[in-house]
């Protein structure tokens, strides 16, 4: 059973979400902005905290910066409305282990969960696409090589989760076990944490689309 | 001295505290406002009563040259801040004028014929700074803030000033009569520039303040207007149709498509880039079927005036249209990726799929729509389907960098 802490500033969502979660989930608590979702982690030591992106207090990012900044272990998954490149790459830079929009379907939020808890990203289409876009766009050379550019197949396993290929679908595609692309992928979302290449940021901000 | 006390800031203790010449907001040696400090007064009050008691025989001048030496500067850590130039240079001018106005009238060639002046002018200072302090501060602030603010108006004065002085020398030599006059004149219109100076620029900021209020108001306005025109209406058409669900979703969907391109979209031609048609093409199908269509977009290029891209976008189209129309899927995910001269678009569904086999020869949308499309303009198409397995049109074309 996942132990899941939802945060966010709507408590119609929250009660949404909450109905929509599948059994293998229990939602331990509730919290409405960044100081009582700070001390809500701390309290109940969830698996996963399902954290929206814009709220009352500094938003999400505020809440990665001071529970992952105290030193915890707690998983995060970003949950927005927007799909602005700057908040994307903002939360996730901050730590949060995978991004999805608010439309999800509760299946696809339940496996979501499951993955993150498993310690595995999730990205969802956009955010792989803002990734390669992101990756792409730079003309000056890496300063780290192996953390400033993505290999061949990260870059074919992102391009499929950008075409709407669910992981199973990529394992078959590529001729590799799910495993494998759960591992490309969370090798993507580390060098998207720790690649200090300022290009990432300035990306973000440059591009405000949807 | 000794109400010197009272007056001090509970913080400072002791009886006494050794004046100190401060580093931050000095404009020569920070001796006026170290006095400034010790007699609880003004720093713009004591500087003009330094400017003019230099008038008067330069007494101010060794006044201040003996204050600087006695007293110790306050220690400051880091650079040295930078002077305001421009507010020394405007009571240097105060100095100049004052200098002219004493040369005019011949008072200070008397010397003592200057001090009652001198006298005047400290006690009018004094007073002036026992004033209402709220308006003397909104007069001090808007002054020193007007000086800092319009240096180009400062720079004009003091070449005013300058002009005047050397006007006044060569009138000296020739028309000593007929110019003085004429000076005296100048000299009156520079005071009153200096006096007014403060009043206009408080006249200028409100103005300012107004103009901001407005633009914020029209802001307001066109927020409203965006609501009111679109999201109210369609919560009401919502409401109306709420048992048909499709229906529904189509409207929330179109409805959180156009408030998202209000609310991060840059106004940009919809047609000037492949990216920006493809998301157009997209939400146009999107609302004519009612099937959410996700559209990711990698790189962008300027559509070419050759026809190509448009027929790949056709083609795209189409394949959305077939999608939609066909598939049975609850949603339709469209990519496209431009690198380097290579355009790509995928349609992808998951929907009951077909046997491409199976099509028969007539039907035009997949043959000549899509792939025949594709094939004349020198670009390719693939489609990938298999009866419940979904379907996956690949779209792609070479195009020549810009």
């Amino acid at each position: 059973m996942t132990r899941v802490l939802i945060v966010d500033d709507h408590r119609l969502f929250r009660s949404g979400v909450r109905a929509e979660l599948g059994d293998s989930i229990e939602v331990v608590g509730e919290a409405e902005d960044v100081d009582s979702a700070v001390k809500a982690i701390a309290e109940l030591q969830p698996d996963v905290v399902l954290l929206d992106v814009h709220m009352p207090g500094g938003g999400g990012q505020e809440v990665l910066r001071r529970v992952l900044g105290a030193g915890s272990q707690v998983r995060f998954l970003a949950l927005s409305v927007s799909d602005a490149a700057e908040d994307v790459i903002g939360v996730i830079r901050g730590g949060a282990r995978g991004y999805v929009t608010k439309n999800i379907s509760g299946k696809e939020l339940t496996d979501a969960i499951s993955r993150v808890a498993d310690g595995d990203a999730v990205f969802s289409p956009r955010l792989a696409g803002f990734v390669l876009d992101a990756f792409a766009s730079s003309e000056a050379p890496p300063i780290d090589p192996e953390l400033d550019s993505l290999t061949q197949r990260e870059r074919e396993v992102l391009r499929l989760i950008a075409r709407g290929y669910a992981y199973k679908e990529i394992a078959k595609e590529l001729f590799i076990s799910v495993k494998t692309v759960e591992t490309h992928v969370s090798s993507v979302l580390r060098k998207l944490q720790l690649s200090n290449r300022h290009e990432l940021s300035r990306w973000a901000t440059a591009r405000r689309l949807v | 001295m000794t109400d010197q006390k009272t007056l001090a800031e509970p913080e400072t203790s002791g009886p006494y505290r050794r004046m100190m010449r401060p580093m931050e907001g000095r404009l020569v040696g920070g001796v006026a406002q170290g006095l400034a400090a010790q007699l609880k007064l003004d720093p713009v009050v004591i500087r003009l009563v330094f400017v003019l008691l230099s008038v008067v025989g330069g007494v101010g001048g060794v006044a201040y040259a003996v204050l600087w030496m006695i007293t110790p500067r306050e220690p400051y850590r880091g650079e040295p801040p930078a002077r305001d130039w421009s507010q020394l240079a405007a009571f240097t001018a105060i100095g100049v004028a004052l200098l002219a106005f004493g040369f005019l009238t011949g008072a200070s060639r008397g010397g003592i014929g200057m001090l009652p002046f001198a006298v005047g002018g400290i006690g009018g200072l004094i007073l002036w700074q026992q004033a209402d302090p709220d308006r003397r501060k909104n007069w001090v602030s808007g002054a020193t803030k007007s000086i800092r603010k319009n240096r180009v108006r400062t720079l004009l004065g003091v070449m005013l000033v300058v002009a005047g002085g050397i006007g006044f020398l060569v009138v000296e030599g020739q028309l000593q009569e007929a110019g003085q006059g004429l000076l005296f004149t100048a000299v009156v219109v520079g005071g009153l520039a200096v006096i007014a100076a403060p009043w206009l620029a408080g006249l200028w900021k409100e103005l300012q303040l107004e103009r901001r209020e407005r633009i914020r108001q029209e802001e307001r306005a066109e927020v409203a207007a965006m609501v009111h025109d679109s999201v109210l209406h369609t919560l009401t058409l919502i409401q109306r149709v709420a048992h048909d669900s499709r229906e529904v979703t189509r409207l929330a969907r179109s409805q959180e498509r156009e408030l998202r391109n209000w609310l991060y979209q840059p106004a940009q031609d919809a047609d000037a880039t492949l990216a920006a048609a493809v998301r157009r093409i997209a939400a146009e199908e999107e609302d004519a079927h009612g099937v959410p269509i996700e559209v990711v977009c990698v790189g962008d290029i300027d559509l070419d005036s050759g026809g190509r891209l448009g027929a790949m976008l056709k083609a795209a189209r189409q394949s959305m249209v077939n999608a939609a129309k066909y598939s049975e899927s609850p949603s339709i995910s469209v990519y496209a990726e431009v690198e380097g001269e290579e355009v790509t678009i995928f349609v992808k569904d998951r929907g009951k799929g077909f046997d491409l086999d199976a099509v028969p020869v007539d039907r035009m949308g997949i043959r000549e729509s899509i792939i025949g499309r594709m094939e004349r303009h020198g670009g390719a198409a693939r489609v990938r389907t298999e009866p419940g397995e979904g379907t996956e049109v690949m779209l792609t074309m070479k195009v020549e960098k810009q």
